[in-house]
Parts: structure tokens; sequence; C-alpha cells
């Protein structure tokens, strides 16, 4: 039997998020073997959106994400093109005067905290989205969100993590405990500190990473360049993403830089049949022609669906697995992946370095579903 | 014989033909730039390459080889080099 | 709301072997919808006006007979659920529920990127040959065919009837396996020699190279140059276009979408031309290239045995042995040879949707990597023309995760 290979941290999954701590770990120095049983950027990083965006539904959400956000502007500059790196904003836009409401909220509370954004009216909105239905009310406008294609930016994290020694190993994991790795064909791994980021298959490796699959449709169209110039999410969607059981599917499109159209959202319980739904994608393309009427005659190219990683109070498990501190989850971040990888990763390389880290970890620790004993 | 216009250009074509073939006998034979800039034109002949399409009456995307020509159709193809 | 209609039989595909079925299982009582994106019956063999007393006349005049519903010029989007397929007739979208199935969804050519071969003087083989026989001007036009298949000749053919003339038809296979084949069809099908001696002696003076295939197309003073690679070395012909085509690949983009068992030739299919599925049958080149009469009895067994009439059905089961001799001495005969891999330089794109070189997909393992970092695949045609030319250059192995819509349609059918 041969012996482990020994390393400073293994990493499991090579998503967005085993390729953020992947950048982050050699950037400190430390050797870093990622152990991945399909490919790069697989999973919910090849399905969703890559939409990074700062959001404001709790403080540890909005904590996480603006840190995150800021991470990937300062990144953006050294990004290849494929990475298709696009300023472009987000746009939550309001039907009716009661959302009107929650985007002044919305925009107070941003100002509270030096996210700048913008209210627009319904003027100005049709001026910056001349194919929203007339008749909205309006809409809040934040500048400093991105969208990016999630799969390419992977790699190109993986590829700098490689230039300064990381390793890629394509295997299946049978075992990982916070010392060790064990792959179906016989390696073996042992490090100081390893790392679960394996989105929706987490569980399989870490009893305690309590994830679970939340699907998702999406469609994407053929090219219509300057149709969308946003991420234009309407702002029932905040009630869709905390729907605790209900299948709920919400206005959310994206521009891509090729002139494409990604047309989503829909979340779904308790399913992990990845075939699309039809009745699920007739809601959604409803909804979507609702808000912009002129997408019902565009060509749609593809229709496919993906699983977020999603856990019960919609925050990621970033830090020590309960029952062996060494094991650190990097997972269960729902539909914020994309944005929230470069912010979890921090996290987990100041949690490994024992440094304080920029933003309080505790609200992400896995043991907050523990059960407490009670004190006397 | 159904009259078009092709790029602008008024044409007339035997009845039956498709669209593809009308472009074609207008002398036309740069349907689209590819994502490149690439000049193309049909390859497949039976709807599945894509590198036919066409604007037809304003609407992009349209594969010309499927469909047939007829009067007063306004068909525009991608600028030739 | 999409407009509804059922049916007992729901076959997809007018071609030959859609034709068969929907005939024989509508004369057997059935009742029967047939299904192409076309606007006629026919496909691609027998596409355009058949002459009187040609074997697809009288197919299509006993099908015209029946009563079989027939949905032309629709397109199958989607398998929104079991029993019911989603279709789409000009912009209307339309639901098809059925009892059974009948796969008849033919073949497509098979493209091999080279230099030059994104140029618009060059065509696929069946491919120039459709755009003439829909109105493309070719009279007068010099049109060098090449590639591999007996569907070169008949191109060939069909394009000197229009009035081109054709310098050359340049085909890939060794000279010795294209004797064998000959000497197959001698011992074991003479009626299709026949055939291929008619339809070679419609071509006298047009030289048939074997071993020779073209190597670059270059777009030169109103001219097409096309570079060859002959045994005795290259050579350089100019013509007006060029129609390439490496024989035929099966469509099964519907057949995967289904969830049925594929395998490498195509359809995995029973004794009774039954699928995985319960109630899905699949006939013609989407079992295996396999020629003409492989799927009309193909098409001939499903639509009996979906009708209730197996004893008629069996009857044809010596002459469907018999066509699949054929079809494998066909296969074998017109199979790619490996120097063809050699074809595109680093540069040249592969996936023209999204214009992908050779060079940046040859660093892929899989077709899934590569579709996701690179696009390939990704675009409009869905991976048709490019899918079979990367499995043959980077043996990738296939990946059958197909994804709705089966043809890119509009937000509102799908809705």
């Amino acid at each position: 039997m041969t012996s482990a290979v020994a390393t400073d941290v293994v990493i499991v999954g090579a998503g967005i998020v085993g390729a953020a701590c992947a950048d982050v770990l050699t950037r400190e120095g430390l050797s870093v073997t990622v152990v991945e049983s399909r490919g790069i950027g697989h999973g919910a990083t090849a399905a969703g959106m890559g939409h990074l965006v700062v959001m404001d539904d709790s403080e540890a959400q909005f904590a996480l994400t603006r840190y995150s956000v800021d991470l990937w502007r300062e990144l953006a500059d050294e990004f290849p093109a494929d990475v298709e790196f696009d300023p472009c904003g987000t746009l939550w836009v309001a039907a009716d005067e009661e959302e009107m409401n929650a985007v002044r909220a919305k925009h107070d509370f941003y100002a509270k905290r030096n996210v700048a954004t913008e209210i627009l009216d319904p003027h100005q909105l049709a001026l910056v989205e001349p194919n929203l239905r007339p008749g909205l009310a309006g809409g809040l406008r934040v500048p400093g969100d991105c969208v990016l294609y999630p799969p390419t930016a992977a790699r190109a994290l993986f590829d700098r993590a490689r230039q300064r020694g990381a390793k890629v190993v394509h295997g299946e994991v049978v075992s990982l405990t916070g010392t060790s790795v064990h792959l179906k064909d016989g390696t073996r791994f042992s490090a100081p500190h390893t790392i679960n980021a394996a989105g929706i298959l987490s569980p399989r490796l870490t009893i305690e990473a309590d994830v679970r699959p939340r699907k998702g449709h999406l469609i994407i169209t053929d090219r219509y360049p300057k149709f969308v110039n946003h991420q234009i999410i309407e702002l029932g969607y905040l009630k869709s993403a905390h729907s605790v059981s209900a299948d709920s599917v919400a206005f959310n499109v994206q521009p891509r830089k090729t002139g494409q159209i990604l047309i989503g959202s829909s979340r779904q319980y308790g399913s992990d049949d990845p075939t699309v739904e039809h009745p699920i994608l007739r809601r959604m393309i409803r909804r979507a022609v609702a808000y912009m009427p002129d997408l019902a005659r565009l060509s749609v190219v593809r229709a496919w669906t993906g699983f977020r990683p999603s856990t019960p109070d919609k925050l990621p498990l970033v830090g020590p697995a309960p029952s062996d501190p060494n094991l650190l989850l990097a997972t269960g971040h729902e539909g914020l992946g994309i944005t929230t990888s470069l912010g979890s990763a921090r996290l987990i390389a100041d949690h490994i370095l024992n440094r304080p880290p920029r933003i309080p970890i505790d609200p992400y620790l896995p043991g907050r579903f523990a059960k407490e004993p009670a004190h006397a | 014989m159904p009259d078009l216009r092709v790029n602008g250009r008024l044409v007339n074509v035997p009845d039956g033909v498709s669209v593809a073939a009308a472009v074609l006998i207008a002398g036309v034979t740069t349907f689209r730039r590819s994502v490149t800039g690439q000049p193309r034109g049909p390859l497949c002949g039976m709807g599945i390459c894509f590198e036919c399409r066409a604007t037809i009456d304003g609407v992009p995307h349209q594969r010309t080889c499927q469909l047939p020509a007829q009067s007063g159709m306004e068909i525009q193809t991608d600028a030739p080099r | 709301m999409p407009r509804a209609e059922s049916t007992d039989i729901l076959v997809v595909g007018a071609g030959p072997a859609g034709i068969a079925a929907a005939t024989t299982a509508a004369e057997s009582g059935a009742k029967v919808i047939l299904i192409d994106d076309n606007p006629s019956p026919g496909g691609q063999i027998w596409r355009g006006r058949a002459r009187p007393r040609s074997l697809a006349y009288r197919w299509i005049e006993r099908l015209l007979f029946t009563s079989v519903r027939r949905l032309f010029a629709t397109t199958i989007l989607a398998t929104p659920q079991p029993g019911t397929l989603l279709a789409q007739f000009t912009s209307r979208a339309v639901e098809l529920s059925y009892q059974k199935i009948i796969l008849a969804t033919g073949a497509r050519e098979r493209f091999l990127p080279f230099p030059g071969w994104t140029s618009p003087r060059v065509f696929g083989a069946g491919g120039l040959q459709a755009l003439v026989k829909s109105g493309m001007p070719i009279a007068n036009k010099s049109v060098l065919v090449a590639g591999a298949g007996p569907l070169l000749l008949a191109v060939a053919a069909a394009l000197r009837k229009y009035g081109a003339r054709i310098p050359l038809i340049a085909e890939q296979t060794p000279r010795a396996r294209l004797t064998a084949f000959v000497r197959h069809l001698v011992f074991h099908d003479p009626a299709k020699l026949a055939q291929g001696v008619a339809l070679r002696s419609r071509l006298l003076g047009v030289p048939y190279r074997a071993d020779t295939w073209p190597t670059r197309a270059e777009d030169r003073d109103s001219t097409l140059h096309v570079t060859l690679r002959t045994p005795a070395g290259p050579i350089e012909i100019p013509c007006d276009f060029l129609a390439c085509g490496y024989f035929l690949v099966p469509n099964l983009e519907l057949a995967a979408l289904l969830g049925c068992r594929l395998n490498a030739d195509g359809v995995t299919v029973d004794d009774e031309q039954r699928t995985s599925l319960p109630n899905v049958f699949a006939v013609g080149e989407s079992t295996g290239i396999g020629g003409l009469e492989k799927s009309i009895i193909e098409g001939q067994i499903a639509g009996l045995i979906a009708a209730n009439r197996p004893d008629a059905a069996r009857k044809l089961f010596r002459a469907r042995h018999k066509s699949h001799h054929f079809a494998t001495a066909l296969r074998t005969a017109f199979a790619l040879r490996d120097e063809l891999k050699q074809l595109p330089s680093p540069d040249t794109l592969v996936c023209r949707c999204e214009d992908v070189p050779h060079a940046q997909l040859a660093a892929y393992a899989t077709s899934r990597d590569a579709k996701l970092q690179t696009r390939c695949g990704m675009g409009p045609c869905q991976g048709r023309i490019c899918g079979p030319a990367c499995q043959f250059l980077y043996n990738w192995p296939a990946d059958p995760s197909p994804r709705p819509p089966l043809y890119p349609t509009t937000l509102e059918t799908l809705a």
C-alpha cells in the first residue's frame, strides 16, 4: 500500500468555491491539492447565472456578499477575456408602490453601509432598460454589481493556483476527515486541514453538512446585443428565495457579453431529478414576458436545470465541522455561490492561518446548527 | 413568381424556391457573419447548421433554407466584407 | 396554451422509414399522426417531386391514400411528460399525445473541418443537393464533390441534371475497401449493384477517385481553389463550389431526450424495433445508418407491431436481416480513415456557431469540459454539426445529455 501524499490542504471539489480556496491558499504559500470527480467548474458552477451581487436580506448575507463583490472587482483586471467579467450592475424592479417602498428601504440600507445605489422613477427606468414594459413603479440600480461566466472564472482561479504549485487530481473521494482524504482508486492524501467544497455532494462526505439541493431552471437565448443592459431582477425574487417550501419563479435576466440573454429563475425543493420541468419553465417564461414583453419573440437555444446547495437558514457553511475541527466546510452557498466564493475562501484562509478575519465568521459556522446543551 | 427584396434590392424568383435560394439568386453569398466576423452561407441545406440565417421582415435568426420565398418579403443578410 | 392533438401512434419523421411505418400502421386500422419539419414528405433521400412509378412515388401515394393525419412543417421541441411531445407549427405550439411513438428521425451528414471549410463556397454534399432542389441556381457552375459514401454519386448525378459540371468526385475510402464493397454487392445484393452501376453510368465522363479528399479550400478571385490529397500527391482544382460530406450520422436527439438506450450505431432496439422504453419504437437510420431498404423494412415492421399485427411483421424479418447485412457492409466500407484526423490545422474552426478553433478543443478530454470552457456545442446548432466531428477528432465519449428545446424556438412557443 502506497503511503499517503502529504500536502498543506486538500480541497474536495473543483467548483467556484474550491477554486477560490485554492487561489487564496496558494497565494499564502500553502501547498494545495484539489480532488475532483468530474471536472473544473461543473456542478452548480456550470449551471448558474454568474451574478455578483450585494444582498441586503440579512446583515450576515450583506457582509459576506459585499466583502466578496469588492474582492471580485479588485480581481477583474487580472482575468482573461473568456471570464466575461462585466460590471453591468443590477437593476431591482418594482411593479407597484408597495415594491417601491421596498426599493426605498433597500436604498437606505445600502446607503447606511456605503454601497452606492440609485432610485429610478418610471421614466428613468425606461431610459436605462427600454425593453421593460411600461407601467412599472420604478427600480433600484446598484452599479457596483457585476456578472461573469462561472466555469471560465473557476478555471482562471485554478490557473493562478496551479502556477503557484496547486495540484488538481481527478478522482472520487470515498472518505474525508480533517486530516485525510481517501480516493476510490486507493490514493490517500494527508494534510493538517481539509476543505469540503463539494456543493450538493458535500453531505455524502460530511454528515454535518446539512445541504440540500434546490433545483433551478434557466434559459439562454440566441444573440440579441443591447436588448438588456443590467442584470434585472424583480423585487418579488426575494420572496421566492426566502420561501421555505413552495416552488416559485421570479423574473431575473442577465445580459451576457456574447449578446445572449440568460433568463431565470426558479426554485424548487425536494427534487434531485435534473429533467427540465415544463410547467415550471412555462411559469418562468410567462413571468419574464410579463416584465419584458419583447422577450416572447426571442429565440431560445437551450433550457437546463441545476441544483443550488441550500442550507436551512440561507447562509453558507464556512468553517470547521463541529465533530472534526480540521475539516473545514465551504459549501451550502445556495444561489450566491459565485459571489461569495471569494469571501468564503478568505474566511477559510484566515481560519487556517489563525488570523482575525475581515468580517466575523460566526454567522456561517457549521456549528450554529448543533444543539447547545442547557447551561446551568 | 414572387417579387421580394434582398438587402433592399428587388429580385424576382421562380415559384416554390426557398428564401435561401432567393438570396443566392439575388447574387448574395454572405448570409451572416460569424461571432468573429467571418462571412458564412448555408452548409447543410436541411435546417440544422444555422449558417443560412438572415433577418426576414425584421425578425432575425430565421433559417432561410427552411422557408419558402414569398412575395413582398424583406430579407436582410449581414453585410459582406 | 398550445393546441392539443392525440393519437394511437405518433410517427416522427416522414422519410422512407416514417412513411412506411405510418402507412402500414394506418392500413392496419390504427389512428396515426405523421410529423416532419419539412413541408412535404420524403425526408432527405426522397426530397422533391418524385418520378412517377419510382419507389418514392409509390410509397408517398400509398401514404396519401391512408387516413394518416399529416403534420408537416412541424418541429418537435420537447418531451414535457411521458406520452406527450411539444411541437411547433409556424409560431404556434402543439401538444401531441400518443399511446405509442415510432422514431424515424433519419440521419444527417457528418462534416469534418479542414482549412477553408467555412467559406460560403463550401457546402455539404447532401446539403448542396437540397439547396439546388429548393431553387439555388447551379447551371454551368463547376462543383467538386468530395467526402465519403454512395451519397456522393447520387449528389453528383443530381447536380449534373441541374446543369452543373463535376470536375471530380473524391472518395476518401481506400480503393481496396471500395472493391471489397462492390464484391460484397456482387455476391449478396446484385440489385443494389445494378443501382450503383446505373448511377455510375449517369456520371460518364466524371472522374471518380478513391483515396482522395480535400485538404484545403481557398476562396480567391471568385473561385474556390481546392487542394486534394491523392495517392500520387496533392493536386489543386479550381471550381465554383465544393460539396463535401463524410457519410451520415443518425439523428438521436429526440431518442436521447426521451431516455432511450443508445449504442455506438444508434438507438438500441429489439426484434420488434422496440427501444428500451415501453411503447417507443425506433426505425431506419436512427437504429444505425443502413440505407433505403433497411429504413423501409424497419418502418413497416414497427408500424405493424405497433398496430398489433405481429404475424405480418414477422414475415419481414428475413428481409430485414438481409438489409442489415448490407448496412454493415456499407458502414464498414465507408468508415473514416485515420488520416482525416489530421485535416484541421490549429486555427481551423471546429465549432462554427461559436468560432472555436481546433487547437483550443484538442486540449480537453471530454465534450462537457470543452463545452463549459469554450462554448463548443452551445450554439444554435446544439452540437449537431460539431458533435460528430469532435467525437472523431478527439475521441470524446458521446455525451448524450440533451436539453430542450430540440431546436431553437421562441420563448412564447415554450410558454
